[in-house]
């Protein structure tokens, strides 16, 4: 058994080559959630609303993005934007509008579940009070379907947040290319695996274990 | 732009042309995620039992305690890195390791992340019964094994079995992390050849259709199982599955 040797590890590597990565899964993962979710229920509000013109395009991509690895929509986003725009983005821009677009998809069945779990006579309530299609949705409908559903929303993100990793495939800087440069730098390329599994790890069962929580004190609620 | 997709008959200045390589490259893709399934299916089953067996003696606590910690372990660590440590990290810690395959090392660390979410399932579809089932097969004299294989899994498989489907199909889907580790499947080869013929949309187009087909079906033959395993009258709750 070759000993591992994790003498080199002090504050530098994280300040100087990890924080840099750190910070842009973070960003990719919010942003990917915000943007995801709003795209999701247009996504969700097409599929659910009876006109074939609207759910049909909604049904195609939905299920289209869901059987295609992300890896692959990545490559495919990579390989595209310069090709319609006719100049690159960058490896981190690409991967952000990716993100949003695959995980709209996600968010959207999410959504969808979450609007259908709203009783249908808290709709026929609403239309009872003269609100229009838009009203009933923006003040009855979606306020519930989003609460409903904001744990399987939490959890979907800390599953986008572990795989915002696959930013790999462009080469993007994320926390993983972080610790691989510093791995490379001090000749150290297994030892930086693990901690890069470690911060991963720490990061994400933090997150679970808050889901967790919050979800405890949303049941007490109801 | 016209497509062209002569290109797939060119040869890759290996003997072969770029559809013979593609359609080993899907065999690959389906060899790592079959291979994995079994894996996944076997230990996750396993550790998704021991989560729930009766917490009366010390093994059994024991047990579950190694059961928690195993679904943790896999399921907070993005399967990238996953894949690294056993490919890298493990044979360096381990030299033994380094007569194992690299097939190999990819199929247990799918394998194994994946169990995590099946262990998860599982043990939500046993809790999900009423305690009653668990307490009429002790009535009967069965031993914790009789109640597992007679009255609790037989029902609990039938629950899971919807979002074992979905999780299958993940399965498929993330054994395209293996061209992390030049694993010749379909992603590392659309990666190579979009390199060498710059005919990217082609190559991608026919790559992402066979993922799509792949992945259809996987659910189709689940579908199929779903159905001949139905018991009459016996509703499945639907579920709500987020997940890649």
């Amino acid at each position: 058994m070759s000993a591992l040797d994790f003498s080199f590890v002090d504050w530098d590597i994280f300040s100087k080559f990890v924080l840099k990565g750190m910070l842009f899964n973070f960003e990719l993962t919010i942003v990917a959630t915000i943007g995801g979710i709003v795209l999701g229920t247009v996504l969700a509000l097409m599929r659910l609303s009876g006109n074939k013109l609207l759910s049909t395009p909604a049904v195609i991509y939905v299920n289209g993005m869901r059987s295609i690895p992300l890896v692959m929509v990545i490559l495919w986003f990579f390989l595209l934007i310069p090709f319609l725009i006719g100049r690159s983005l960058g490896a981190e821009l690409s991967a952000t509008i990716t993100f949003v677009a695959f995980e709209a998809a996600y968010f959207s069945e999410i959504m969808r579940a979450g609007i259908q779990s709203v009783s249908r006579g808290q709709v026929m309530a609403g239309q009872a009070l003269g609100m229009s299609y838009a009203q009933n949705m923006r003040l009855i409908v979606l306020p519930q379907a989003f609460r409903n559903m904001i744990p399987v929303l939490l959890t979907q993100t800390i599953i986008l947040f572990q795989d915002t990793s696959l930013v790999y495939a462009i080469g993007a800087y994320d926390m993983l290319k972080g610790f691989v440069t510093a791995g490379k730098i001090y000749g150290r390329v297994e030892e930086v695996y693990i901690l890069a599994a470690l911060a991963y790890f720490v990061i994400c069962f933090g997150l679970s274990a808050l889901v967790r929580r919050l979800q405890a004190r949303i049941a007490i609620i109801r | 732009m016209a497509l062209e997709w002569q290109v797939f008959l060119e040869d890759d200045g290996g003997g072969r042309t770029y559809l013979e390589w593609m359609f080993e490259a899907w065999g690959w893709t389906l060899s790592v995620a079959g291979s994995a399934w079994v894996v996944a299916m076997v230990s996750g089953c396993l550790i998704g039992i021991l989560r729930t067996l009766p917490q009366d003696t010390r093994l059994n606590v024991g047990l579950a305690r190694f059961a928690s910690a195993w679904v943790e372990l896999f399921r907070n660590i993005p399967l990238l890195v996953q894949i690294f440590l056993w490919y890298f990290v493990l044979p360096k810690v381990f030299p033994a390791m380094q007569q194992v395959s690299g097939f190999v090392l990819v199929v247990l660390s799918l394998g194994f992340f994946t169990s995590a979410r099946i262990a998860e399932m599982l043990r939500a579809g046993i809790q999900a019964m009423p305690r009653g089932q668990r307490y009429a097969a002790m009535a009967v004299g069965f031993t914790t094994w009789q109640t597992y294989r007679y009255v609790l899994l037989p029902i609990a498989f039938r629950t899971i079995w919807p979002p074992l489907t979905s999780e299958s199909m993940n399965l498929l889907k993330n054994s395209s992390v293996a061209f992390a580790v030049s694993i010749a499947e379909l992603t590392m080869y659309a990666m190579q050849v979009q390199e060498e013929t710059s005919r990217g949309i082609e190559v991608y187009l026919a790559v992402t259709g066979l993922y799509a087909l792949s992945a259809f079906t996987v659910n189709r033959v689940m579908a199929f199982f779903e159905r001949r395993l139905q018991i009459p009258g016996m509703v499945v709750a639907g579920n709500v599955g987020g997940g890649h």
